[in-house]
């Protein structure tokens, strides 16, 4: 396969060129949610009977073989998602965020500590250990601010929990917040996001998500959709709520870097910016994804059978070396999703090769289409405003264009 | 001498004549395993269906043929040759001149359902050639099975006396030695002269790649033999024999064929065009005065576009079909070029199903994916300058203006139905421009119904339609019967404005409203949503006669790409992409291969 790279120019080998040392990125996965959402397909648990600590534990004991494996230099990001990281007590918080201080110590004076919370699960008790034991950002899953479309979705919470929610957190200390909205929901309307999007905005929150419903496989939306049950707005409409919500961000000053992202300038989520940079980040937790020195890994994905794996040893499910090939049309796939676009200089300095060079074909089919425009310090390219709207074309052109023969 | 005249007495050349599923494959089987040609452990199941996909459609496309030796109940040992015929109205041709190199043909025919319309039309074909034809009603121990009734019909129908038919059933072994005794009995001896020069009826052929063409003869005067110099008579191509043998049923070499022999020569033959069915083999020194007659020139019937997906498999289709004609001379084609489909083939067949087999054969054989365009009968175009030319592709038509008149091929369609669905069949045919000739009782519960239809109508899903509307029931056949003038137009296919050449079909001018609608219709459920609005236009000449239009996608776009999303969505894209490759660009809209075979998947009703 590599033979097809012998392209000329840059005089550098085909070889992984990637800056050394460890990831500066740590995802921790915690599984356990009070319930199931109806449109879920992530691996999570409800929390009722589960063994949380063991779990904790075992995690900690991931944590510590992984820090044996690949030692963590200094961390810049860390992530803790889910499940719902909130449904800890503030107990099984504090042993939690001291595992993990204790195994990944050496934080960057700037350090962002994502927590994922959901309204209603976190109390001022445990947004305090929270926030002692180093969390200095939280991302609320509020989804909608109409109280019959969250229970439509399968959401405990209502519009008085978040707004509560969030007056804890402050009161906590934690002022870098989020919260992620839907749209595209059953029985959503156009009106109704503009709503939300009013109230969300009211919040003068310095980030916020927005995402489009997907009906994934195996999730109780999904089984609706092939009964012909789930109500969901035309696509007229799902479009007209995307150009929407886009413009309204835009008029109250926040930036879309990212499909689905948007904020304030400087809280941008650096975290993210590492999976959409194809960077390394470090994988804990059951059914977590890694990617340390172009590996990929997939943990074991139920608790107890995680529990019991990672008494023996890393608890991987499957993992494997990323060709070169791949890796290329994945820094394509996941870097055109900032708004800001990917960087050449970048894709040189992981792959020491030219991105033009690798990706000529697809790269004039797409800005002669429109949908991709070069950035305007001339490294690299976006996606232009229709390009964002068609944003599986753009990735799809390059995927396959190394990997298939 | 006399030798060869006593041998001569005691061989007996047979086909056998059966509808599809009337057990003729299996008959053939037993017959193989009851003379000890095949020990019942070398059988395989219908070992003369050797193509893959002759098995599967349980139809025979090439035909086969085997010697076998019978020790009769006279004491006498036989020497009898079967050979094996297509079932299939295309081939129908190739059964003639099968049937040509046999004295006798077992008619077999099923207990339960009687007389079909391809039985029918190759037992005309066999009394025509003078065979001796003896009746066998087969699956007699189906619970349905009522033989009386069948050998009423095979009396009322076909004029044979049938009270002698044996009652068989292949499949449990039933009746196989009394057929072989009737054989042996009623079939004539083949009447050539040993004497005189060699004369040899061509019948098939196939190619080997290690020796050249085979040819498959039955000799009727003379014999053959390695080192002989052959001529073929209608090509005029000489060739030295290398070696000649029979099939037993494994090509085995013999030292000569003599009288009456059912064989095959190799002789360095390197194309099969060289070897035309239903030509005369002779002696090149001492040709004999007369060819065997009957013999022409098979035309296609029936043409259309094949072209690769993927354009570098250009050269790989050219060379699938040079292999394939190799052992198909009726198979025609040349390059073509489509603006919108690029290089590829257009391809002359003798049928649908003769089409159908060539196409699955490139794509599973060669592992070619293809685009096939919608099938053209040959249109005689009459200029106005008083020339006429043919069209065998909608996209060479002429303008409007030049023509004086076209002609169209008609066939004489006959279909036999059971009574209830008489009205059924005749609605179907007046649907497809049909003409009624007439209809006739085969018995009290069944009718033949015979109609003149244009081939292009046949060509449209008209079997489909007669399938599906008469339950199944119905069987039927057709033949070529002339060209007839007619009232036609091209009409156009337009994605976003642009005229897609390979999308052109030509249409009745009374019909070609309601088609353009209906095509229209169905490219707009077939070609997927793009980024843009892609306008579906039939027109005749510059006057757009329907239009549909296939909304744009407005918006497609993953909303969440995190790590753990990452291998996910990347096998999302690959699929997504793997979707397309089976389009085609034309323009700059996507179409998919079906959309090129929708103009026949047209329901007129």
């Amino acid at each position: 396969m590599s033979q097809q790279l012998e392209i000329g120019g840059t005089g550098m080998p085909a070889m992984n060129k990637r800056a050394s040392g460890s990831p500066k990125a740590v995802y921790i996965h915690i599984p356990f949610c009070t319930n199931k959402c109806f449109y879920c397909d992530f691996n999570s648990y409800v929390l009722k009977d589960q063994p949380v600590m063991e779990y904790l534990k075992a995690l900690d004991r991931e944590m510590e073989l992984t820090a044996q494996e690949t030692p963590p230099e200094r961390i810049d990001t860390i992530f803790v998602g889910g499940g719902t990281p909130t449904v800890l007590t503030p107990a099984e918080m504090g042993f939690f965020l001291s595992s993990v201080k204790k195994h990944f110590p050496n934080w960057a004076p700037d350090i962002e500590f994502t927590m994922e919370a959901n309204p209603g699960t976190t109390d001022l008790e445990k947004l305090a250990v929270m926030k002692a034991g180093g969390v200095n950002r939280v991302s609320f899953g509020v989804q909608s601010f109409q109280n019959s479309l969250l229970s439509g979705i399968g959401r405990i919470h209502n519009t008085d929990d978040v707004y509560r929610s969030l007056e804890n957190a402050r009161k906590a200390g934690l002022y870098n917040l989020s919260i992620d909205l839907m749209f595209g929901l059953p029985n959503q309307t156009v009106e109704m996001l503009d709503e939300s999007i009013t109230k969300a905005l009211e919040l003068g929150l310095p980030h916020y998500s927005i995402y489009s419903l997907k009906v994934e496989e195996n999730t109780l939306f999904h089984t609706l959709y092939q009964k012909n049950q789930l109500p969901l707005p035309n696509e007229e409409d799902e479009l007209q709520m995307y150009l929407l919500l886009m413009s309204r961000m835009k008029a109250a000053g926040y930036e879309q870097y990212e499909i689905s992202n948007f904020a304030k300038p400087g809280y941008e989520s650096r975290h993210n910016m590492t999976y959409w940079r194809n960077e390394d980040y470090y994988g804990l937790g059951a059914g977590a994804h890694g990617y340390v020195g172009r590996r990929r890994h997939m943990n074991v994905k139920g608790v107890t059978p995680y529990n019991e794996a990672t008494a023996k040893g890393l608890p991987r499910l499957e993992q494997f070396t990323v060709s070169t090939e791949e890796a290329m049309e994945d820094f394509a796939m996941v870097g055109l999703r900032m708004l800001d676009g990917m960087q050449s200089s970048r894709f040189e300095s992981q792959f020491g090769r030219r991105f033009e060079d690798i990706f000529s074909a697809p790269l004039a089919r797409l800005l002669n289409s429109g949908l991709l425009l070069k950035r305007s310090d001339g490294d690299g390219y976006r996606l232009s405003e229709q390009g964002v709207l068609y944003g599986n074309d753009v990735f799809g052109a390059f995927i396959g264009h190394l990997t298939e023969g | 001498m006399s030798d060869l005249r006593e041998r001569q007495k005691k061989i007996r050349n047979f086909s056998i004549i059966a509808h599809i599923d009337h057990g003729k494959s299996t008959l053939a089987d037993r017959i193989l395993e009851y003379t000890g040609a095949l020990t019942s452990r070398e059988m395989q199941e219908q070992v003369l269906d050797q193509m893959e996909l002759e098995r599967e459609r349980g139809i025979t496309i090439k035909l086969q043929a085997v010697r076998l030796s019978y020790r009769a109940d006279d004491g006498e040992e036989y020497l009898l040759n079967l050979i094996d015929t297509p079932g299939h109205v295309d081939f129908t041709y190739e059964v003639s001149r099968s049937l040509a190199a046999c004295e006798g043909a077992l008619l077999v025919v099923d207990a339960a359902q009687g007389i079909e319309a391809q039985t029918l039309a190759n037992v005309y074909l066999a009394l025509d050639n003078d065979l001796e034809i003896l009746p066998v009603i087969n699956k007699i121990d189906l619970p349905s099975a009522d033989p009386d009734r069948v050998k009423q019909e095979i009396e009322d129908v076909i004029g044979l006396d049938a009270s002698e038919a044996v009652l068989a059933s292949a499949k449990a072994g039933i009746g196989i030695k009394e057929i072989l005794e009737q054989v042996v009995q009623q079939v004539p001896a083949p009447s050539g002269d040993p004497d005189q020069p060699l004369k040899a009826l061509i019948f098939d052929s196939h190619y080997d790649p290690y020796k050249g063409v085979i040819v498959y003869v039955r000799v009727i005067d003379g014999k053959i033999k390695a080192g002989s110099k052959i001529k073929m008579m209608a090509t005029g191509k000489s060739f030295e024999v290398i070696e000649v043998g029979a099939f037993k049923p494994r090509m085995t070499i013999v030292d000569e064929l003599n009288v009456g022999d059912v064989g095959f020569i190799v002789a360095g033959i390197k194309t099969v065009g060289d070897t035309r069915v239903g030509d005369t083999v002779t002696d090149a020194k001492h040709p004999t005065a007369e060819p065997l007659p009957g013999y022409r020139k098979i035309n296609p019937m029936v043409y259309c576009g094949l072209y690769p997906i993927e354009t570098s498999d250009y050269n790989d289709l050219r060379e699938a079909l040079e292999k394939l004609q190799l052992n198909d001379a009726s198979l025609s084609f040349e390059p073509e070029t489509s603006s919108a489909l690029g290089f590829g083939f257009r391809c002359g067949f003798l049928g649908l199903l003769h089409m159908d087999v060539i196409q699955e054969r490139i794509e599973r054989e060669f592992n070619i994916p293809l685009i096939t365009t919608a099938p053209s009968v040959i249109y005689k175009v009459t200029l106005t300058n008083g020339e006429t030319i043919e069209i065998d592709n909608p996209s060479n038509y002429p303008e409007v203006g030049k023509i004086d008149h076209v002609e169209e091929p008609y066939v004489k369609a006959s279909i036999i139905v059971p009574n209830d669905y008489v009205g059924t069949v005749m609605e179907l045919c007046q649907g497809k421009r049909g003409e009624f000739v007439n209809m006739e009782y085969l018995d009290t519960t069944r009718v033949t119904i015979t109609y003149q239809v244009p081939l292009s109508e046949i060509v449209y899903d008209f079997f489909d339609q007669l399938k599906s509307s008469t339950k199944g029931y119905a069987s039927f056949d057709y033949e070529l019967s002339g060209y007839r003038k007619s009232n036609l137009v091209k009409m156009d296919i337009l994605l976003n404005g642009e005229q897609v050449d390979a999308l052109s079909f030509i249409v009745h001018r009374d019909r070609a409203y309601h088609r353009g609608r209906i095509i229209c219709e169905k490219l707009r459920e077939l070609i997927p949503r793009q980024m843009f609005e892609v306008p579906i236009q039939a027109s005749v000449g510059t006057k757009v006669v329907a239009r549909e239009t296939v909304k744009a996608m407005r918006k497609n776009v993953l909303a969440k790409c995190y790590g753990g999303d990452i291998s996910r969505k990347r096998k999302l894209l690959e699929k997504q992409k793997e979707g397309k490759k089976r389009m085609k660009q034309v323009g700059n809209v996507e179409v998919p291969q079906e959309a090129f075979m929708a103009v026949l998947k047209i329901d007129d009703n």
